[in-house]
């Protein structure tokens, strides 16, 4: 790919769906790189919302008017669009949640809290976002059981043979991140999930950074449970999905009590509610489920495939230009990559450069990305992240290294 | 003299911070501090490390600091370390109330009295909101010396 060379999406047409790239920040049109925290969100998913608060606003599952029947109908729309984004087999094994971080708490209160003993192992990977540490850790504390590390190597790939030998018949639950967050990496969950089950250990997939990068699919991949959040998506904040498979959700506590997850309540003795409802306690986020819906409807009229194939393109060009950057490191050179590129310059802290590119008009990430571990492991304090989106481009990123250059020249 | 940018913000990176953060001061360890405290600021991955002698008299005798940390905060952390040698603690404190409302943006230094002298090169770093934190950093952890509390956050 060429700055100039015709690019196999139609970038300029799409950036026109998105209001925030129309944006100048500081004087300078806005070059936004920090996908990987949030997406923008397109025109048709701000339309899908507030059609909802302007026509359709009431509440779901309640009541038999009118109103209530149309926002239900597109509620449950949405948790079918959600249901065939992901190939799962119901749309009852769609659960909506506040977020990824959410749906990580809700398996560990509800499956974890139930399911697993003192003495049980359970396995993440060294490049976990803090959101499937944290819980995990909480768990171990509260149950007893023990939490195992799969170790990576140098370029930020997970040690495959070192998992086999974290695996024994203690190992019951495994909960590794698909696209890691802060380095970009892929990582081989398919043959992780297939390890795992053969010692009958339960896999959480957390595919925040998977899902609006590459074509997922929970029935190939066979995982038991999967997160994401929504505006990672294009879409809202505020919500988020766990899909879970039927025979396990089925017999998980609900998490929460209150409205909606029930079917009887007694002051005895209450039924909770069928699936996906026994987790979806007190009322949803209505408009975010229905804007989570149109966000997954933007997406698919593009196609992960070409998303996918456009976003290697640009990966491939941003990395061949900050590697061009003298001193400059890259953290995270994974041979199976999406489209995040991290980096490090030895006399700048990253801070400093994200306040230096910021004055060009430039959005980067800066910090440890909730990724403390990861950073100790390449012996940084913090990197700098570019993370693209479709609606990104190779001059954007040509801006950027023209501003790291500027940035480097003040600390000359 | 400030310098200001296109948005008429004052510039962060002025030759004096540029110079603390190349040569910062009194950057090393002090042996047999009468006070200590580390200092942390989770969203910079900041880390300081600050040493304070305090004499009979309670005056800083010496002081010094080490530890990692973006421009900022190492220039702020350096500049500060030759402000408050040889004050005494009723100053240092009177110091950092006044560096604390400087970086805030509540405190100008052209209009309200203070003591501050070159320190008041961070007045415009109450338009980084996201770099405050960074500037107020070793402060905070000279602040939490004295109070003997051992480990401070700017979280």
């Amino acid at each position: 790919m060429r700055a100039t060379a015709a690019l196999s999406l139609p970038v300029t047409e799409i950036r026109k769906d998105f209001p925030n790239l129309q944006a100048e920040i500081r004087g300078k049109p806005l070059a936004y790189l920090d996908n990987a925290a949030t997406t923008f969100k397109p025109t048709s998913v701000l339309a899908a919302m507030d059609d909802y608060y302007q026509k359709t606003c009431s509440n779901v599952h309640r009541g038999v008017h009118f109103l209530t029947e149309e926002a239900t109908a597109q509620f449950e729309a949405s948790r079918e669009k959600v249901k065939n984004f992901l190939n799962a087999r119901a749309p009852e094994e769609i659960i909506f949640t506040r977020g990824a971080t959410d749906s990580i708490n809700t398996v560990v209160q509800s499956y974890g809290r139930k399911f697993l003993k003192p003495g049980d192992e359970i396995i993440i990977s060294h490049m976990e976002h803090h959101s499937n540490i944290v819980p995990w850790q909480m768990l171990c504390e509260e149950k007893g059981c023990v939490l195992r590390v799969i170790p990576i190597n140098d370029q930020g790939e997970i040690l495959y043979e070192e998992f086999e030998k974290l695996l024994n018949p203690k190992t019951r639950f495994v909960s590794v991140v698909y696209v890691s967050n802060s380095l970009g990496t892929i990582n081989p969950v398919k043959r992780i999930i297939e390890a795992a089950h053969r010692l009958k250990a339960s896999v959480l997939i957390d595919a925040a950074q998977a899902v609006n990068h590459l074509k997922v699919d929970v029935q190939e991949l066979d995982c038991d449970f999967l997160v994401f959040s929504g505006h990672k998506l294009y879409g809202p904040t505020g919500i988020g999905v766990l899909y879970g498979k039927r025979e396990l959700l089925e017999n998980m506590p609900p998490a929460q009590g209150g409205g909606d997850m029930i079917s009887a309540v007694t002051f005895e003795k209450t039924t909770y509610n069928a699936l996906p409802y026994k987790f979806e306690a007190g009322t949803p986020p209505i408009a975010q489920v229905i804007g989570l819906g149109a966000a997954v409807d933007y997406v698919q009229g593009i196609g992960l495939e070409r998303i996918a194939e456009y976003e290697k393109e640009l990966l491939d060009y941003g990395t061949k230009a900050l590697s061009a950057i003298s001193d400059l490191r890259m953290i995270g050179t994974a041979s199976d990559k999406a489209a995040i590129l991290s980096f490090v310059l030895p006399h700048v802290h990253a801070h400093d450069v994200g306040t230096l590119v910021d004055e060009e008009g430039i959005a980067i990430r800066t910090g440890h990305h909730c990724t403390m571990p990861l950073m100790q492991r390449f012996g940084v304090p913090a990197t700098c992240r570019a993370s693209l989106a479709f609606y990104n481009t190779p001059q954007e990123l040509d801006r950027l290294v023209v501003a790291i250059g500027k940035a480097k020249e003040v600390f000359s | 003299m400030n310098t200001d940018n296109a948005e008429g913000r004052t510039e962060l990176y002025q030759e004096v911070i540029l110079e603390h953060n190349r040569k910062p001061r009194n950057f090393k360890k002090l042996e047999n501090p009468t006070h200590f405290a580390e200092g942390y600021n989770p969203i910079c991955g900041d880390h300081v490390l600050v040493y304070l002698k305090v004499d009979d008299q309670n005056t800083i005798e010496d002081i010094s600091f080490e530890g990692s940390g973006c421009a900022i905060s190492k220039a702020s952390s350096s500049m500060m370390t030759t402000a408050l040698k040889g004050k005494s603690l009723p100053q240092a404190t009177m110091l950092f109330d006044q560096f604390h409302k400087l970086v805030k943006g509540e405190l100008k230094p052209d209009r309200d009295p203070h003591s501050l002298g070159s320190l008041g090169i961070f007045s415009g770093i109450w338009q980084y909101p996201s770099r405050i934190k960074c500037a107020i950093l070793g402060w905070h952890a000279v602040k939490g010396a004295l109070d003997k509390v051992q480990t401070v956050s700017t979280e």
